[in-house]
């Protein structure tokens, strides 16, 4: 305990230290007055003093605790056992497509809003799933397909007046081919070189949209993007946010569909042997340079058909909605979630992005906590929330085969 | 004194190429002693930078309205930087890489992005959202008043301290205990520790000594661009990290080669075709070098085993 105590009071110590200068002073350049904010540093002193102690009882709570099954295995095992009876996942299945059906009703505009802002991420999230959790390539720069499908239907709509339904598969398609486009040139890439150029690719088309005024508006971007037409009507705006409500949800349980097929195909097996070791994966007769740029392709459709719903819900885009960060975010949900898992993207997606709308209380210190929330995720469960389970053909043992 | 119009033009695109060069060689070094030793992208690195210009900053308004003057507070707020980005550094690998030695690759890459955007808030609050002017801490040396308007002060401050920097650097990984140990650790952590190595201090070692570099960095851009906020980590960083994989990853000549390369391409593209597309010409020159040298300019090409 006296240990603890005096090992807390060097931390609190230390973070005084750090945070003296920033904290503590603020300097007014143009008056030529210094403020000084001694509270600030009383405050963390005490904070990291207390937060430390926590830590350390938590460290030697956890030593003393007797090796048993760990908590995630148990929330594993309650899965399977929802998975497998009948009995209990029929009405659960119910329950959540009925609050699903029904939720436009029973929360605000602004909620819904936020939902559909959720959803789309669920879609950007599983499409990059297939590019790094499946395939195990690092893509920075996975929001330049975002931003294609969204300016490919507003520069559409704009010139041909082309409408949702025509541009939905047109986005989608745009999407494959600058993945493919992207695709080719960094083929012979491996690991981290591949990730600063999808990077450098994602700033060049945000820089293009940026600066190229005469295609793209620069940044004044492109507004009355038109919703979604319901068999040839035009809908009011809150009709019309229902309505994409509705096409996400569909979108996405059908993204779910898909994923889970191919994940389990010969070509998303491929997949993971390429993100497992590529030269093993070659050597056993698989195409290399076919199963990147399938990946490439894939992820990327569904990026464009997002961004092509993100403009019809927003009715209004430009450049700054394509920026790296939002890479960072979906990159974020795919790690979080625990990369290749279908169930742990959703659940990412939906923490990520619903994270922030609930803890608006903080106001300005809410992206302060959001990065250390990040890492802190990292730290507690550094293979996601729900790591995903690879296929295994089981072995019966020796000795069980002798038992029976 | 020069015999045209173009050849002072080009004479000055090629100094600022190499300023900007010498400037994201010193960020780009930390990213790549880091990634040399544990193989991750630091995300992070930029925030340091920009800590250290604001420390920088503060020290040196506290000692200019405390009546200092002259070089002595260019100094103090130097060695101030680098004591503060070392600091930061050091803690923030404690805090949320150490952790995460042992997990699957991107693991430590999200905390990395999470820490950054942790860093950016914090600076933001406790500070300002504005950007604050910075006084100009170089002084000007009457020598070269004849050819200043191409060759200020500034310039020459900036390169040779850079200069100086990277010598003291190579001296430092060449020849000294700590050096080798760091070159060890790098090449097989495993075998390191075996033969005695502390290696997690020759981690912090690294790290220390990458954001020391950073807040050298910083202090000098900031006094050449007389004004810093919050976010001028993200962008350094961004482009710092560009010219590390340039040079090849790891390399610490190459890192600065990578730099120099950078900063004459963008200084170039900048004044003989459009000053909007500067990043976009980076960027490019970035994806065409990968393509022909996948493993950057002075990068080895690993033989991959199975």
């Amino acid at each position: 305990m006296f240990l603890m105590i005096k090992r807390s009071l060097l931390v609190a110590l230390w973070f005084i230290f750090l945070t003296f200068p920033l904290v503590v002073i603020r300097v007014n350049t143009v008056e030529q007055v210094i403020e000084w904010r001694w509270m600030n540093m009383v405050a963390v002193g005490i904070g990291a003093f207390v937060i430390n102690m926590i830590r350390m009882h938590m460290v030697a709570r956890k030593a003393r605790a007797l090796p048993g099954p760990k908590k995630s295995a148990k929330i594993g095992e309650l899965w399977n056992k929802l998975v497998t009876t009948p009995r209990l996942l029929n009405p659960t299945l119910g329950t959540v497509a009925l609050l699903t059906l029904a939720f436009p009703m029973l929360v605000s505009a602004y909620g819904l809003q936020t939902m559909i802002s959720a959803l789309i991420f669920i879609m950007l999230g599983l499409g990059l799933n297939v590019v790094v959790g499946l395939a195990g390539l690092l893509d920075l720069g996975y929001v330049a397909f975002y931003a294609v499908g969204a300016y490919a239907y507003a520069l559409l709509n704009y010139h041909f007046g082309i409408s949702f339904w025509i541009a939905l598969p047109i986005g989608a398609l745009m999407g494959s081919a600058f993945g493919i486009l992207l695709g080719i040139p960094v083929l012979r890439l491996r690991g981290d070189y591949l990730a600063i150029v999808t990077l450098g690719f994602g700033e060049i088309i945000r820089l293009l949209l940026e600066n190229w005024d005469d295609l793209t508006f620069g940044p004044s971007g492109i507004g009355n993007i038109p919703g979604p037409t319901l068999l040839g009507q035009e809908l009011s705006l809150t009709d019309s946010r229902v309505f994409i409500y509705y096409i996400v949800v569909a979108l996405v349980l059908f993204t779910i569909f898909v994923v889970n097929r191919v994940q389990n195909s010969r070509l998303g097996r491929s997949w993971v042997a390429l993100r497992e070791d590529e030269t093993a994966c070659q050597a056993m007769g698989i195409d290399r340079m076919k199963v990147k740029l399938t990946a490439f392709a894939v992820g990327a459709t569904w990026a464009g058909m997002a961004g092509v719903i993100f403009a019809a819900n927003t009715t209004f885009i430009n450049p700054k909605s394509f920026e790296f960060w939002e890479s960072v975010l979906i990159l974020a949900i795919v790690v979080l979630g625990g990369q290749g898992s279908i169930l742990g993207v959703i659940l990412a997606a939906f923490v990520l992005k619903l994270l922030p709308e609930y803890v608006r209380g903080l106001g300005e210190y809410r992206m302060l906590f959001f990065g250390l929330a990040m890492v802190y995720i990292m730290v507690f469960r550094p293979l996601g929330f729900i790591p995903s389970t690879r296929r295994k053909y089981e072995f019966q043992g020796i000795e069980e085969l002798e038992e029976a | 004194m020069f015999e045209s119009e173009a050849l002072l033009a080009f004479m000055e695109y090629a100094l600022i190429g190499l300023r900007k060069g010498a400037i994201y060689a010193l960020i780009a070094l930390g990213y790549t002693m880091v990634y040399g030793i544990i193989e991750l992208i630091n995300f992070a690195h930029g925030e340091i930078y920009m800590i250290g210009a604001f420390i920088a900053l503060i020290t040196a308004s506290v000692l200019t309205m405390a009546g200092f003057t002259g070089p002595a507070v260019l100094a103090m707020a130097m060695v101030m930087a680098i004591i503060y980005s070392g600091a930061y550094g050091f803690t923030v690998e404690k805090l949320a890489y150490k952790p995460l030695r042992h997990a699957p690759r991107l693991s430590p890459l999200i905390s990395a992005l999470g820490m950054s955007i942790f860093l950016q808030n914090y600076v933001l609050l406790a500070q300002t959202s504005d950007f604050l002017p910075f006084p100009n801490l170089i002084p000007e040396f009457e020598f070269l008043e004849p050819i200043s308007h191409i060759f200020s002060s500034a310039d020459l401050v900036i390169l040779t301290v850079t200069a100086v920097v990277m010598l003291l650097l190579t001296l430092l990984i060449q020849f000294t205990r700590i050096g080798k140990a760091m070159r060890a650790t790098a090449q097989d952590r495993t075998m390191a520790l075996l033969v005695g190595i502390p290696v997690n201090n020759v981690i912090s070692a690294t790290f220390v000594i990458g954001s020391a570099l950073a807040a050298i960095g910083g202090v000098l851009v900031a006094s050449h661009m007389q004004q810093i906020n919050y976010f001028i980590g993200f962008i350094a960083g961004i482009k710092a990290f560009t010219a590390a994989v340039l040079g090849g990853i790891g390399s610490i000549p190459g890192a600065v080669l990578g730099s120099l390369v950078l900063g004459l391409t963008e200084s170039f593209a900048t004044g003989y075709i459009r000053s909007d597309y500067e990043d976009v010409f980076a960027f490019l020159l970035l994806v065409l070098i990968l393509i022909f040298r996948p493993a950057g300019l002075l990068g080895k090409t690993k033989t991959q085993k199975v």
